[in-house]
């Protein structure tokens, strides 16, 4: 005897279901063991005083985004007149167009 | 209840045994489906989990930097400086911070160079990120040479690496004493790169940071507050790469809902005909729609987003790698801490499964209230 198409539909359903759940778990227990590397991250940051993930080293700008700078000629901040691929995947950050200091 | 439970599964049997009869249409309408819940879903959890990471570990960072521009750039900031801020009230400390950046043009790859007083070095050592090490096949012990301002190559001993899981932050370090940064890079003294403060409120830093650009106007302060947003708004959807990922995607979905709702075909008119000359009601057409739609979006959607975690979370999204090391030779290599959104799945789903499934129906719905003599004979 062959098997109803719905019982194999919610059976790959719910298996499906069921590694999304456990994929979940894991993303829970991730969490839990990474906690100290993150400490030791954060640490890191505070000994140097870092203000900046290394995500992109092809551009100053891209290099240290928290850095970047609107006021200069020629415009050294992401979304410019792009020279590096990373320029035109990250966004400029927010602080650029409403800062404390003065815009000259 | 059972016996509505039962009429379900028939229309579900019978739903399925007639997408498997268009094996081929449909399965390429779920792989093509399947590849976009991945790809978004990527995308997202990517971005999201970055962030995360971001705001845990940037927390520690200065509470306010102080830079100078000068000629329209930036520039070195005078040692003055730290005494003229340190006698704004609400500044605790004022700190000077010594770093630049170095190009390596063998490996043709940019390093950023600081000082570190936390981080005791031996005359003549250094400190380099995982990444250096890395890519310069350089370890603990060994003799590295870089070229200084002068032009001449000076010899560093390598007395630590930095972990290599802080790589998001330091695989491009290298850190050295003060007098040999100043010597290395030709930074004279009195001179800092910028300045780092602490501050006694940290609701005072706008107004602290108000004060440094009224005293020192050719300053530029950025508080801690705005760093971690730079990261909050790091690839964005309004703007950069991932506004065109996200258009493709949405236009692949407006062909797909397009396909569905821009009617049925001549065949599968017939086959709601026939359901109906045969005794189906309007209503059974409709779940029989439902289902066909619910199948193949909730199978994609699932799939699609199972896929997308085991790209980011367990290859370090090996995809999106290419993308992000752009022109770099040097790049972090770094596993995300799965941070997941409920609320952006919750938004995918809805933003995949519901309109497909609706599309499918409403087409239907028109052709079930049609008297099936007049559709068989169309």
């Amino acid at each position: 005897m062959t098997t109803r198409y719905s019982t194999r539909f919610f059976t790959l359903t719910g298996a499906l279901l069921l590694l999304a759940t456990l994929l979940l778990i894991h993303a829970g227990r991730q969490r839990v063991t990474d906690r100290p590397l993150l400490r030791k991250s954060a640490e890191l940051v505070r000994i140097l005083e870092l203000t900046d993930l290394c995500l992109f080293t092809e551009a100053s700008y891209t290099r240290h985004l928290a850095l970047a700078d609107l006021r200069t000629p020629f415009q050294e901040y992401p979304l410019a007149l792009e020279h590096f691929p990373s320029g035109s995947l990250a966004s400029p950050p927010p602080h650029l167009t409403e800062s404390h200091a003065p815009h000259h | 209840m059972p016996h509505t439970i039962e009429k379900q599964r028939h229309i579900i049997d019978f739903t399925l045994a007639s997408l498997l009869r268009r094996r081929g249409k449909n399965g390429a309408l779920f792989t093509v489906y399947t590849l976009i819940v991945f790809i978004l879903a990527s995308v997202m959890f990517f971005t999201y989990a970055l962030k995360e990471e971001a705001a845990q570990v940037l927390k520690g960072a200065p509470e306010i930097v102080v830079q100078r521009s000068l000629q329209g750039r930036y520039a070195p900031i005078p040692l003055e400086y730290a005494a003229k801020i340190r006698g704004i009230r609400g500044v605790m400390a004022v700190r000077p911070r010594l770093w630049g950046y170095y190009y390596d043009s063998v490996f043709l790859a940019n390093y950023t160079i600081m000082t570190a007083e936390s981080i005791p070095l031996p005359p003549g050592s250094i400190a380099i990120g995982h990444g250096i090490s890395r890519m310069r096949r350089a370890y603990e012990g060994d003799t590295i040479s870089f070229t200084g301002v002068d032009g001449k190559a000076r010899n560093f001993t390598i007395a630590k690496i930095l972990p290599q899981e802080s790589q998001l932050l330091s695989a491009d370090l290298i850190l050295m004493n003060e007098d040999e940064y100043r010597e290395f890079s030709g930074l004279p003294p009195g001179l800092a790169s910028d300045l780092t403060l602490k501050v006694r409120n940290p609701k005072e830093l706008t107004t602290i940071a108000e004060k440094i650009v009224k005293a020192l106007p050719d300053s530029r302060p950025i508080i801690r507050n705005e760093i971690l947003r730079t990261y909050d708004a790091l690839f964005s959807w309004r703007g950069g790469l991932l506004i065109i990922i996200m258009s493709a995607a949405v236009l692949a979905f407006v062909i797909f809902a397009w396909d569905k709702a821009s009617g049925l075909s001549a065949e599968e008119k017939k086959e709601i005909g026939i359901l109906k000359a045969v005794g189906w009601e309007t209503s059974d057409i409709l779940f029989m729609k439902f289902w066909e739609g619910m199948t193949v979006s909730l199978t994609s959607f699932l799939a699609g987003t199972i896929l997308a975690y085991g790209h980011i979370f367990f290859t370090s999204a090996a995809l999106f790698a290419p993308v992000l090391k752009g022109w770099s030779v040097l790049y972090p290599v770094f596993r995300l801490t799965p941070f997941i959104n409920p609320g952006q799945i919750a938004t995918l789903f809805f933003l995949t499964v519901v309109p497909y499934t609706v599309t499918t129906i409403i087409p239907s719905w028109r052709a079930a209230t049609i008297d099936p003599d007049s559709v068989l004979r169309s």
